[in-house]
């Protein structure tokens, strides 16, 4: 093909005509080229510039949310419950450190760090970019600040910061009712406001701080920053400032809330005290508690585990989610039931011969008292509690009419106190047992609810604000910590009615027979109140009677006291419940009278 | 080449340089320094040391520009032997950062394949200055092989950038000694079906360029990050731009390389489509005027090796520019005479001292 074609010599005018023709050619693709790059940037620069600037946009500016400060939990008087305590830790900036092992065992020489912290520190490490600060140890002790202030020329790169930490200065007093914040996790942002969390570290995980978690919070603020594209900060463009949470004021009264705890002694159990018009409540009690500061930054493995395996279950939230059978503290309601339906006048005399049996059946029910009580009207049936009365009574009215009354009180409902988690309690009816067990009723089963056991389960939280009901002859405010009720009607019956089981309620504690006669001599005023006995376990109804004392400690039968103070002039009501304190009189009165007695010298 | 006879040069015609090209490179230079000072973050030490740089490429330049033609064609083959013979060396002695790119002198580093630019298409053109044209079968062959032979040294380094370079350079000389169409078609035929062999040879961070190239939103925070970043900064600039010192991708770090591949996205995004037209605009003049200088060069080696040289310089263009507007792979190729950086800026101006020398001494053609 080369032979065939033509050629020149060097230099000759063809040769010479094709290398200009050749240059030509180059010029144009040259300039083709050229005028196709220009076509490309004027797609780019024009055609899709929007796209473009709005994607620049988004690399340069970035929101950063400000964290606004917890609202603060106080008592009634004001004094503080919950606050935010300037506190010292231990941070990082990596970029800055050259050798992270090594800054992290001189810490350890220095102040020790424990396992958990290192693999904390070594997670939020990945995590983060490397110019953010990580916490290596947060909480610093005076000693710790003072002890890595003087080595601070070998800890290049950490720095000690302060922050706000949440703080409980009651600790295990209050753990139940304030409850804790600790860190924020996915569970928790799945319930909360995203946008509103992205710098909160800490979240309310129960009591108070949870329930009102979203007045103690505030809004976070937000400044638009310019940054860079390793994420840096350049300048801020624009802020607004994060609203602060609200403080919260509890109507709790901190020293009576002292005062019950106190009075409770080594019992584990639950006190309620409530203002009856109001619904405020003025101590709650459960014990024992736990310290809930320990949560806060993250409880240690060990810690955990000892409240986790404690017998006395310290996490457990007696009051609002513990489960008892009434016992006793029943009568009055099924008393008024009784009342109301005309199946006893107050002079209605049963005779107790201390074994009581339906008729037709042979299984025999028994008084507490072997030998019983000979003839009783409702008041001293009341006073000495008198099972007999009430077995008769109960199965007179039948499980229909009581279980319409004790609905009435507020059994088997939650009182809606604005704490989350609050049982229910247990209710028991025909169509309950029909829809949860899939049996019929028992005659049987109606006379031991007449004595508040069998089925029935209430909490301590129920039975105060039954007892304020009761109190109020039917007119009471439902428990509340910080956002109160109307005090609403729940039940109408006969004035002479109510003053018939307030003749018996007196008698309890200040008649000669009354089952907590003992406390009488340390009240100011008379009261009205009810002891009971709720079992622990079943004990088979036809054997011999078991004395409590000679059980073990955890068999034992819970100690229960309802009550209203003054009498007269029904202003508070309360509940107590002794876990495996043996009988209500000897021990649940005592500690309702105390916690009475402090609040009416208190002036209420 | 002694100093009597430059003198004599001299007092022949002093000052071979032309004006219009002469002019239209400083304005092009003047421009680059006033992006770049923008684009190093406004870093006057980095523009003076540019600046410096610029004008030592100018002092070439000159000098380039008052040696004879004559000289260039007869050194021609000294010249490229010795630059072969570098690249080689540079192959077992060579430093530099993964790549056996710079030779170690003592007192200065050099780099051999910076000279191959100018080096293959002055063999190319010598060699075919007393051949018929155009060349025939053995002598296309002969020049195809002074091609290949240092752009597969400097492939090797690997350096694809400088290796495509130089293989667009001498392949014009092939293209301007008037080879057939068919057979500039057939060689190129021929390189695309050797890329799937080429694939191999590859090293992984080539590899990925060319992946990355073609899917860039794929890994938009690794490999992909380099064209997403450039596109959104040539974008952003609109019409009119966002001002100088204004441009955030640049600012802001988004842009990799500003001050020196991606120069021209910082440009792009302070000045808009009317800084990017006007700097295409001035490139279009350099390369007009350039080529009507090597097409007036009294002979075929002068025309051959200076519109060479014109089109090296567009081929830098072209792959920078290609590179910014997301259109070509990322290869290390600067914006000519704008990037930051000495080495190419030299070369590319003692190229121009070059044709200017070829064109300042057309009247002397005997023929």
């Amino acid at each position: 093909m080369i032979s065939s074609h033509h050629r020149w010599p060097a230099n000759d005018r063809q040769a010479r005509l094709t290398v200009e023709r050749r240059i030509w050619q180059m010029i144009a693709v040259m300039l083709i080229a050229l005028l196709a790059l220009l076509t490309r940037f004027g797609q780019l620069q024009l055609g899709d510039h929007d796209t473009y600037a709005a994607r620049a946009e988004t690399n340069r500016v970035k929101l950063r949310a400000i964290a606004p400060n917890r609202g603060l939990i106080v008592d009634r008087h004001h004094r503080i419950l919950a606050e935010n305590q300037p506190a010292y830790r231990l941070i990082m900036v990596p970029e800055r450190v050259a050798d992270i092992d090594q800054a992290l065992d001189d810490v350890e020489r220095m102040i020790g760090l424990t396992d958990q912290q290192r693999e904390r520190f070594e997670l939020e490490l990945l995590r983060n970019r490397r110019f953010q600060p990580v916490t290596i140890k947060s909480s610093l002790d005076d000693r710790e600040v003072a002890r890595l202030a003087t080595d601070r020329h070998l800890l290049d790169g950490l720095e000690i910061e302060p922050y706000l930490i949440r703080h409980y200065p009651h600790g295990s007093a209050l753990s139940h009712v304030v409850g804790y914040v600790a860190r924020l996790d996915e569970s928790d942002l799945k319930r909360l406001n995203r946008d509103n969390y992205r710098a909160t570290s800490h979240t309310g995980k129960t009591g108070i701080e949870r329930h009102y978690e979203g007045v103690l919070h505030g809004t976070a603020g937000f400044e638009r920053v310019e940054t860079n594209a390793q994420g840096r900060m350049v300048r801020v463009l624009q802020r607004s400032d994060p609203k602060p949470g609200r403080d919260l004021q509890l109507t709790l009264d901190l020293g009576l809330q002292l005062t019950a705890l106190e009075a409770l002694g080594n019992h584990p159990g639950a006190v309620v005290a409530q203002d009856i018009q109001t619904g405020e409540v003025l101590a709650l009690v459960s014990k024992p508690g736990f310290d809930p500061n320990l949560f806060v930054n993250g409880i240690g493995h060990d810690d955990y585990r000892a409240l986790l395996d404690s017998p006395y279950r310290p996490l457990f939230n007696r009051f609002l989610s513990g489960g008892y059978e009434p016992g006793s503290t029943i009568k009055p309601f099924i008393a008024l039931a009784g009342l109301e339906a005309e199946k006893i006048t107050p002079e209605t005399r049963i005779f107790s011969s201390g074994r009581y049996r339906l008729p037709g059946h042979s299984r025999e029910y028994r008084d507490w008292r072997a030998g019983g009580h000979g003839w009783v009207d409702l008041e001293s049936a009341l006073e000495q509690s008198v099972n007999i009365y009430f077995y008769d009574l109960a199965s007179n009215l039948g499980i229909d009419r009581i279980s319409r009354e004790l609905a009435l009180f507020g059994f088997g409902q939650p009182t809606g106190i604005d704490l989350p988690g609050e049982f229910d309690g247990v209710l028991p009816g025909r169509s309950w047992k029909r829809r949860t067990l899939n049996q019929a009723w028992f005659p049987g089963e109606t006379v031991i609810t007449g004595i508040g056991q069998g089925f029935i389960v209430v909490t301590p939280l129920q039975l105060a604000y039954a007892a304020a009901e009761l109190a109020g002859h039917g007119l009471a405010a439902p428990p509340r910590l910080v956002e109160l009720q109307k005090p609403a009607r729940a039940v109408v019956h006969d004035a002479d009615h109510w003053e018939a089981v307030f003749a018996g309620l007196r008698a309890v504690v200040h008649g000669s027979r009354g089952t907590a006669r003992a406390i009488a001599a340390g009240l100011p005023v008379e009261i009205g109140g009810k002891t009971g006995t709720s079992q622990v376990f079943g004990r088979p109804q036809d054997d011999t009677q078991i004395e409590s004392d000679d059980l073990p400690w955890f068999l034992r039968n819970h100690a229960l006291f309802i009550g209203f103070a003054p009498i007269d002039d029904p202003r508070i009501a309360i509940a107590v419940v002794a876990e495996h304190g043996g009988g209500g009189s000897s021990v649940a009165a005592p500690v309702a009278a105390q916690v009475l007695a402090a609040a009416l010298e208190n002036g209420w | 080449m002694n100093a009597r006879w430059l003198v004599h040069e001299f007092r022949a015609q002093p000052f071979r340089l032309d004006p219009l090209l002469f002019g239209l490179l400083m304005l092009l230079m003047g421009a680059g320094l006033f992006v770049l000072y923008s684009a190093s973050g406004a870093n006057m030490n980095m523009v003076g040391r540019q600046a410096i740089r610029l004008g030592i490429g100018i002092v070439l330049m000159v000098v380039a520009s008052q040696i004879p033609p004559t000289w260039y064609r007869r050194w021609a083959p000294w010249i490229f032997l010795a630059g072969v013979s570098m690249l080689v060396a540079a192959l077992f002695l060579g430093v530099g950062r993964g790549a056996s790119r710079w030779l170690d002198l003592g007192f200065f580093r050099f780099q051999p394949s910076e000279l191959m630019k100018i080096g293959v298409p002055l063999m190319l053109a010598s060699w075919l200055h007393k051949k018929p044209l155009p060349p025939g079968f053995s002598n296309s062959l002969v020049c195809l092989g002074l091609i290949i032979l240092p752009a597969l040294l400097i492939a090797a380094q690997p350096d694809l950038g400088t290796s495509l370079l130089v293989t667009s350079g001498g392949a014009m000389v092939l293209f301007l000694s008037g080879i057939r169409w068919r057979w500039m078609l057939l060689g190129l035929s021929l390189t695309l079906a050797a890329a799937p062999l080429m694939w191999h040879v590859l090293h992984d961070y080539q590899r990925n360029r060319v992946l990355t190239f073609l899917n860039p939103e794929s890994d938009p925070l690794g490999q992909g990050w380099n064209i997403i970043q450039s596109k959104i900064a040539v974008g952003t600039g609109g019409l009119n731009g966002r001002g100088w010192l204004d441009g955030s991708q640049s600012r802001l770090e988004f842009l990799p390389e500003p001050h020196t591949d991606f120069i021209l996205a910082v440009l792009s995004e302070e000045f808009g489509f009317i800084g990017v037209a006007i700097l295409m605009l001035l490139y279009a003049l350099i390369l007009l005027r350039g080529a009507y200088l090597a097409s007036q060069a009294r002979d075929l080696f002068g025309r051959m090796l200076g519109a060479s040289l014109v089109f090296l310089f567009f081929v830098y263009l072209l792959v920078n520019a290609g590179m910014v507007s997301g259109v070509m792979p990322v290869v290390g190729v600067p914006l000519p005479l704008v990037s930051y950086g000495g080495t190419s800026a030299a070369t590319l101006l003692a190229g121009f001292g070059i044709i200017m020398s070829l064109y300042s001494r057309r009247k002397m053609m005997k023929d």
